[in-house]
């Protein structure tokens, strides 16, 4: 007889470290995002080009390859993290450089005469990108964001292969402790697409919220 | 004789191989009203931009209160200004839009308090309160909670023009304000301007295809052409007796276009 009940609470305890892995690594890769989507159209050069080397070499490298370098090179050269850590940094860095480019489009989506406007009222460079240009992009990026963190949420299966004991990982476990196929990996698909779906209706209630009257500016 | 508020010296830009401005000069007298007229392309728009730093000169000095506008002087010589000085210098300076470019995600009320709260450190209920009495003015008070989608185009000018009002410019520049809106709303905005130009010293500069409201409004009419002031005089002259061929030829075709003057 085989206890289910000890192995559901197992599934669940790894698919609540992959809610934290999606959560953290979402903020990384946001704050990543920000950083290197708006370093792209700084008017420094250097800052240009180490937002631009940024997102090349993480959208050009597979996130397998990054993890591993992270938890396993790095260390090599003095620098060791927590497995964790190391998940979500991957994580992070990976989806905030394809964040990034999203960040950019949006910015240069909204018009030149908002930038003018904001110019005429003597607002710093500073005030117009925060108060008039980034409120106006923001809306246009947060479909594309909501995709992200759905791929973000898929990728955090990669942290099994360090051994962090994720919503995959777990699922491995149990296949083999119980032999059982069926029951394990119908567990993992429902509670991934439970996790996706929640991810889709937060970004659509946020998506609400922040389009306040820009109905007619949507496109 | 008072000091000019605006004085262009010889200004030239260019865009490329494009001569927009060619060697332009002319003074404004503080309080002054001054219609800009020509046909499209001729750089009355372009002027107007420079004045509010929207565009830079390729050449010439802009003096703004006495003082240089895209320069400043450091050990007795000019030199390009930086951020900081034209930040100093636009206070000076508001602008109006052809296309009003209010911000669509705030509201009427904070469209207009937005800026004297972050650039002038006005605290939000005094803001707010000549934010009130600025859109009273414009007659857009009933309307201060609305967001821009919600509006007409004339109510949306109106916006606009209480919005750069809120900074107490000395200067205000009217970029083709009405040529956006539907013939029926032309006429509120309109109004809103003749308002100002009646009960304010600003000094008004205004781009418009409007001979009528230019013949009424302003103290003073340039016609330009191809970069150039091609005559200047009072309204009554420039209407009814222009000299030169071209503005007669201009004035010719505005009138076969059906407007009035």
């Amino acid at each position: 007889m085989i206890d289910w009940a000890g192995y559901l609470q197992l599934m669940l305890a790894g698919a609540l470290l992959t809610v934290e892995l999606t959560v953290v690594g979402a903020v990384v890769a946001f704050i990543m995002a920000m950083a290197a989507g708006l370093g792209r159209m700084s008017r420094f050069w250097a800052v240009r080009a180490i937002a631009t080397s940024y997102i090349e070499f993480f959208r050009g490298t597979s996130i397998f390859v990054q993890l591993f370098w992270i938890y396993f090179v790095l260390p090599l050269l003095g620098v060791s993290i927590s497995s964790f850590a190391a998940g979500v940094m991957a994580l992070g860095l990976n989806v905030g450089a394809y964040g990034a480019e999203v960040v950019r489009g949006a910015f240069k989506s909204v018009g030149k005469e908002q930038h003018e406007a904001g110019i005429a009222l003597n607002f710093t460079s500073w005030q117009r990108t925060r108060h008039i240009i980034l409120p106006q992009a923001f809306v246009i990026m947060l479909p594309t964001f909501g995709n992200n963190a759905i791929e973000l949420l898929k990728a955090t299966s990669v942290v099994s292969l360090i051994s962090l004991a994720d919503l995959t990982f777990q699922a491995q476990v149990v296949r083999a402790q119980t032999g059982s196929t069926l029951v394990p990996f119908l567990g993992v698909l429902i509670l991934y697409y439970a996790m996706a779906l929640s991810i889709s209706w937060a970004m659509r209630l946020l998506e609400r919220r922040v389009t306040r009257g820009l109905d007619g500016v949507r496109t | 004789m008072v000091q000019p508020i605006i004085q262009v010296d010889g200004i030239s830009k260019r865009f490329g191989e494009l001569t927009v401005l060619d060697n332009l000069s002319f003074d404004v007298r503080p309080g002054e009203k001054i219609a800009l007229i020509g046909p499209s392309g001729s750089g009355k728009t372009t002027i107007l931009r420079i004045l509010m730093t929207l565009e830079s000169i390729s050449s010439g000095i802009i003096r703004v209160d006495g003082e240089p506008l895209f320069h400043m002087l450091r050990n007795d010589v000019l030199v390009p200004a930086n951020e900081r000085h034209l930040h100093k210098m636009r206070t000076k300076i508001g602008m109006v839009f052809q296309l009003f470019n209010l911000f669509p995600h705030k509201s009427v009320l904070d469209n207009v308090t937005l800026a004297p709260i972050l650039t002038k450190g006005v605290a939000r209920a005094d803001a707010e309160r000549n934010a009130m009495s600025l859109l009273e003015m414009v007659g857009m008070a009933e309307k201060a909670k609305a967001m821009p989608v919600q509006l007409s185009g004339g109510q949306k000018q109106r916006v606009a023009i209480a919005r750069a009002l809120a900074l107490k410019p000395r200067i205000m520049l009217f970029d083709e304000v009405t040529s956006a809106l539907d013939p029926e709303l032309v006429e509120e905005v309109l109004n809103v301007m003749k308002k100002l130009a009646r009960e304010t010293d600003m000094t008004m500069l205004l781009v418009t295809h409007e001979m009528g409201f230019a013949h009424d409004f302003a103290d003073r009419v340039l016609f330009f052409d191809r970069g150039r002031i091609v005559e200047e005089g009072p309204p009554k002259e420039i209407f009814n007796h222009p000299k030169q061929e071209r503005t007669q030829g201009f004035l010719k075709k505005i009138i076969a276009a059906g407007h009035r003057v």
